[in-house]
């Protein structure tokens, strides 16, 4: 994880395929204040494309994507009311 | 003179009420042509005709459906058609019915469960197959999506006129925490009102 990041919350997902880990990240962001982080760790290759994309339309932003060995994760900081 | 300044001082004045006057009519005018075109506009909302009572297309109705929610949309589904006797419970008795209804009631699927692929059924080995595939890559089941749908507040309204045409009775229908029952027009209305409206 960069350092800066600190998540204040993690969600594994990882072995679920589409399109559970964008409707289960859209849920747990809920659980959080604005202003804090989900890390989102999962292993479907399509979430490069639709974490951006669920982003962008629900108003989040994702302020790191870090990649090793087939696993994928998501620094999200929840910015949408 | 006194009077003479007093009446040109009226008469701007006149000419500031007449203006202002001009101006609030522009005004309501403008409110309810924004009014008019904020009622044309659609809503961030997803209409869904699920024709097929297929398993590979019935499932991707609800990946579309619950892939919408999260992204922060509104989604509404009629089931209608070959569609409609997947929603059937298997477990809830079909009542009295005629011999047509019996016949569709006995041929078509009655419920999730005993739905099969578009392609490749091979006499239901393909659909087995398939179904422990997508256990084993952890695809959530039709049942599994159907609850997850039902969790996220996706509207299901089920055509009312292929109940009646196949004989089906609300009563042996899923236990679906937002279903209705409907016509065309219902479904006309929430199209109209969405952004993206899909046949499957």
């Amino acid at each position: 994880m960069p350092e800066s990041i600190k998540a204040d919350k993690v969600m594994d997902l990882k072995g679920l395929p589409c399109p559970m880990p964008v409707v289960k990240v859209s849920k747990g962001i809920k659980d959080i204040e604005v202003g804090q982080v989900i890390e989102a760790i999962t292993t479907d290759p399509g979430a490069l494309a639709d974490f951006p994309a669920w982003a962008r339309t629900s108003g989040n932003e994702i302020l790191d994507t870090e990649q090793e060995d087939g696993v994928i994760k998501f620094y999200i900081k929840r910015t949408a009311e | 003179m006194k009077e003479n300044a007093a009446t040109k001082a009226e008469v701007e004045q006149g000419d500031y009420i007449q203006k202002l006057k001009g101006l609030e009519d522009q005004i309501s005018g403008i409110k309810s042509q924004l009014e008019s075109l904020s009622k044309g506009t659609p809503s961030n909302k997803l209409s869904m005709i699920v024709f097929s009572g297929d398993l590979d297309k019935v499932l991707a109705s609800f990946v579309i459906a619950t892939g919408a929610v999260a992204m922060g949309m509104e989604v509404v589904m009629f089931f209608t058609f070959w569609g409609t006797p997947v929603l059937r419970d298997k477990d809830k008795p079909a009542g009295d019915k005629d011999l047509m209804g019996k016949m569709f009631g006995s041929m078509l699927p009655k419920g999730t469960c005993s739905v099969k692929l578009s392609k490749m059924n091979m006499g239901g080995m393909g659909t087995a197959m398939m179904k422990s595939l997508m256990k084993k890559k952890n695809v959530a089941s039709l049942e599994q999506m159907l609850e997850m749908a039902g969790e996220l507040g996706v509207q299901i309204y089920v055509c009312e006129m292929s109940m009646d045409l196949m004989g089906f009775k609300r009563e042996e229908f899923i236990d679906y925490p937002h279903m209705e029952f409907c016509g065309v027009a219902k479904f006309l209305e929430e199209a109209n009102d969405s952004r993206v409206q899909l046949f499957i």
